[in-house]
This record gives structure tokens, C-alpha cells and sequence, in this order.
């Protein structure tokens, strides 16, 4: 039977509501690789489920398949028409219909990630499709990216800053983009991770583990990073800074 | 039309936050099979469509709209059914299943109402958008519009990402298409109340086998 057999009718709620989170980042910064982390360090506490956005193809989807970090039936690719941005934002009822059917279908799920197709720094979840959301920044983007802000880098519930294994072969300070970041932040949590230190997986899966507390203990309250932050545009004039509302 | 003329504007924006924006009308697998080169072409694919899918729709629309509006729910089911037996392609009905799906599932959200309890569990897209018309206490006319409408919308926009095109030719293409769209929505709407079985039955079966083709291939901006 086929997804849309088995649907429920569009009005009937799930039976079982997972802990939905996000994971947005720009495009190769290591979104579905976290996800694929977290499978395989969670999957024996927790039973998850993963939507993915893909742009072109469903490559991500099959990625975490090819991973075999889940049951493959439990991930599920959802097509974007060329804007990813608008299918976590704009108009979520793609990715709201796939993780309600996700939960109706493996119920009962306890997570289900859902990862943003790579866009740019202003791309975020909306809180109606998501509870909560990490944001996903690498080394090889540059040390700097930390500084340039945005409502991910900003406000996101975590932001990660990943592959720090190759900061030394990209001239990264790690501990200095974390500082950065941190400020860019107000002190809300950063992390620095890669797939290839044990330590900073234990540190990612930690923080899903205590969000997963505070989500069922009611103490955490679903937060929007916000709309697109001010930013600069040239005129003849010299430019103007603003907002988008 | 005076009346409710805002809701159905609403209803038929294609920034109805509905998912429609993933689709193009079969128009990404037309311009790939080297059907449609330029505006010309988009025009008669245009045109192609509201005589066909487009009319047909219409004409589910307003008779889905008609059947809600008089408490014939089971009239509901049974234009569903007589849907899908005009809808050979399995790539199409999974679609309009799909987008029936999620605009009834955005509606839940957008404008709450007890019709949705009682309609069948899945409905294509034209039957649902003629229950969500009702919904909004629109009638039959004013759904065959808006279906018909959405249906050219969708390729229309779409055109801009999938081929060199300047999009006010391709709004210039639709601007063109207005009288036939009225005669389109008049004539549909005239079948409000019809047996279900007696709506109109314009087969495109290049659209079918398009629309095949491009669910099987590995990559593409559009879902369909
Ligand atoms: N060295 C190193 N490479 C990594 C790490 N995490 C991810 N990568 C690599 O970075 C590349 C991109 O990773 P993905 O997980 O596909 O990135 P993504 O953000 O999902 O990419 P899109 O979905 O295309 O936007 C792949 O080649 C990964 O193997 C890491 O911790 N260290
Ligand atoms: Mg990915």
C-alpha cells in the first residue's frame, strides 16, 4: 500500500505527536550527514522518522537510506518544486502532510527530523511545522560566516557549526568561530561537531536528549528565529538598511 | 459575482498556502520532450490545457460545490469516483489526490468547518477545491473560476523557471486566453447540479503520457 492509501483524512490529527525538529543550513554544510549522526547515536533510545526536502531529485532521501542508520520505510523525501525555502516557511502543508502521515503511519514515533532543502542564511523553519530547530554551519564556509548573522545563525534552538576536522586544512579557528558565534547569539547553545569526534556526537545527542525532556515536561515553548534579518541595499544614494515585514 | 468575490480570490491565489507551488501542469515534462519551445507554444499549451484538464475540472468544481452546498455528500463521493475514470494516467491521480489532500488539509487551518468532518477521506483536487468553495460559502461559478483559473496559473508561473521566457509574454499569454476562460467557467459551472455521470470527459492524452514520463524521471524542479 502506498503512503496515500493509508493517509488519514486531512482533518483527523495524528494519533501520536513526535518531537519535530529542523535541521536548515546552506547547501553541503552537512545537514543530512547530522541526521544520519543522530540516527545511528538516538535510534536505540528513541524511534525516529526523517522527511527530507530535496531540490532536484531525492538524493538526500536516498543518502540516509544508503546510510541504513533507519528502516528505509521510515524516511521519506518530499519534492519541492525548485523552492525549499517556501516548502519550510511560506507554505509548510507539503512537510505537514508528510510528518503527520510519518507519525499516523509508525506511530508512535518519538522524533521526526525534518531536513530543510540547502538554501541560503535566511532560511528557517516555521513553528508550524517544526518544535524546535538546529541550524547547520561548516568550516569550509569560512570562519567569518559565524559573524554575517541571520535568523538561523541568530535565533536558530541550536546552531552547529560542523566539519571541524578540517578547520585546520581551511585556516579555521574553531574556538574563535564559536566565540562568534556565541555572541551573534545572546548565549544560546553552539555547538562544534564533526562525524569523526565521538565527544562532540555525545554533546549533539545530549542536547536532542534534553530537549526531548523539556518538550514533554511543557518547559520548552516553540520559537520562531524570526523573518529575515535587516539588511543592506545599494542605491544611487549610497544604500538603505531594512527589513522584511 | 459581487458577492464573495474576496473569497474566492483567496481561495484561488496560487500563495493559498496549499502546496500548489511545487507543480506545473505537465508543463516541465513538455518543454523536456521539446513540445513547447517558446511562447507560442506555451500559448497553445496553455490553451490545450483549459480546454481540456481545465474544463473538465471546472466542471467538477462547480458540480462538487453544488453538491455541498445542497447536503448531497454522497453526490460528493460519486464525483470523485467519476473523476479518477477521466484521469487514466496513475502519475495524474496520485497528484490531484495530493493536492486535493493538502488543500483540504491547509482549509482545516485556514477556515475551519464542519463540512470537513463529513466529506469522504480523499478527493481529488477539483472536488475538494469545490467542497473548500463551499466552505467559503462560494458557488458553483465561482468554483469552476477558480479551479480553472489555478490550473493555468500553475504552468503560467512555472514557465519562468523552466525555459528563456519573458514573463510578461507569458502573462500576456494568459491575458489573451480571458475569453475563453469565461466561456470555459460558464459552461462548466451550468453543470452545478448535473448527474455526476454526464460531466464532461475531454481526454489529453498527451498529458497523461507526459505526465507518466515525468514521474519516472530522476531529476526535476516541478512534482509534476
Ligand atoms: N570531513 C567532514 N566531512 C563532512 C562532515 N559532515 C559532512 N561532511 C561531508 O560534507 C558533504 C556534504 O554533507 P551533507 O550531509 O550531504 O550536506 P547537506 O547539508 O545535507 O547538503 P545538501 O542537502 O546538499 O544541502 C559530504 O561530502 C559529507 O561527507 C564532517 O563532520 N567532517
Ligand atoms: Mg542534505
Amino acid at each position: 500500500m502506498t503512503a496515500e492509501e493509508t493517509a488519514p483524512s486531512p482533518t483527523s490529527a495524528p494519533q501520536t505527536r513526535s518531537l519535530r525538529i529542523g535541521v536548515a543550513g546552506p547547501v553541503g554544510t552537512g545537514k543530512s550527514s547530522t541526521i544520519a549522526t543522530l540516527c545511528r547515536a538516538l535510534s536505540d533510545e528513541y524511534r525516529i522518522g526523517v522527511i527530507t526536502n530535496d531540490i532536484y531529485t531525492d538524493e538526500d532521501a536516498r543518502f540516509l537510506r544508503a546510510e541504513g542508520v533507519l528502516p528505509a520505510e521510515r524516511i521519506r523525501a518530499v519534492e519541492t518544486g525548485a523552492c525549499p525555502h517556501t516548502a519550510i516557511r511560506d507554505d509548510v502543508t507539503m512537510n505537514l502532510l508528510a510528518v503527520e502521515d510519518m507519525e499516523q503511519d509508525f506511530a508512535p514515533l518519538d522524533i521526526v527530523l525534518v531536513e530543510s532543502g540547502g538554501d541560503n542564511l535566511t532560511a528557517t523553519f516555521s513553528p508550524s511545522l517544526i518544535d524546535a530547530q538546529l541550524f547547520v554551519l561548516d568550516v569550509a564556509g569560512g570562519g567569518d560566516v559565524a559573524r554575517k548573522g541571520g535568523p538561523g545563525i541568530g535565533r536558530a534552538d541550536l546552531l552547529v557549526i560542523n566539519k571541524i576536522d578540517l578547520a585546520e586544512y581551511v585556516d579555521v579557528d574553531v574556538e574563535q568561530m564559536v566565540a562568534d558565534a556565541t555572541a551573534a547569539r545572546d548565549g544560546k547553545p553552539v555547538l562544534a561537531l564533526s562525524r569523526k569526534r565521538q565527544q562532540s556526537i555525545d554533546e549533539l545527542s545530549d542536547w536532542v536528549r534534553q530537549l526531548k525532556g523539556k518538550y514533554h515536561s511543557g518547559e520548552h515553548v516553540p520559537t520562531d528565529p524570526g523573518p529575515m534579518a535587516p539588511h543592506f541595499h545599494a542605491d544611487e544614494d549610497g544604500g538603505y538598511v531594512h527589513t522584511h515585514e | 459575482m459581487a458577492r464573495g468575490t474576496e473569497a474566492l480570490l483567496l481561495l484561488s491565489d496560487g500563495r493559498l498556502p496549499a502546496g500548489g507551488y511545487a507543480h506545473s501542469g505537465g508543463l516541465e515534462s513538455a518543454i523536456r520532450m521539446g513540445r513547447v519551445n517558446d511562447i507560442e507554444d506555451l500559448k497553445r499549451f496553455l490553451t490545450g490545457r483549459a480546454t481540456t484538464s481545465g474544463a473538465v475540472a471546472a466542471a467538477f468544481a462547480a458540480a462538487a460545490c453544488g453538491a455541498c452546498l445542497g447536503d448531497r455528500l454522497e453526490d460528493v463521493s460519486v464525483l470523485d469516483d467519476e473523476f479518477q475514470a477521466r484521469t487514466p494516467s496513475p502519475a495524474l491521480r496520485q497528484v490531484s489526490r495530493t493536492l486535493g489532500r493538502q488543500l483540504l488539509r491547509a482549509m482545516t487551518a485556514i477556515h475551519p468547518h464542519q463540512l470537513q468532518q463529513r466529506l469522504p477521506r480523499r478527493l481529488n483536487h477539483p472536488v475538494a477545491f469545490g467542497a473548500a468553495a463551499a466552505m467559503l460559502d462560494l458557488e458553483p461559478d465561482d468554483a469552476a473560476r477558480g479551479v480553472l483559473h489555478e490550473t493555468l496559473m500553475g504552468p503560467a508561473m512555472a514557465v519562468v523557471k523552466l525555459m528563456s521566457v519573458d514573463p510578461f509574454d507569458a502573462h500576456r499569454a494568459l491575458a489573451e486566453l480571458v475569453p475563453l476562460l469565461d466561456t470555459i467557467a460558464g459552461d462548466a459551472a451550468t453543470y452545478a447540479d448535473a448527474d455526476p455521470a454526464t460531466l464532461p470527459a475531454f481526454g489529453a492524452p498527451l498529458s497523461d503520457v507526459v505526465a507518466e514520463h515525468h514521474a519516472a524521471e530522476e531529476v526535476r524542479l516541478f512534482a509534476s
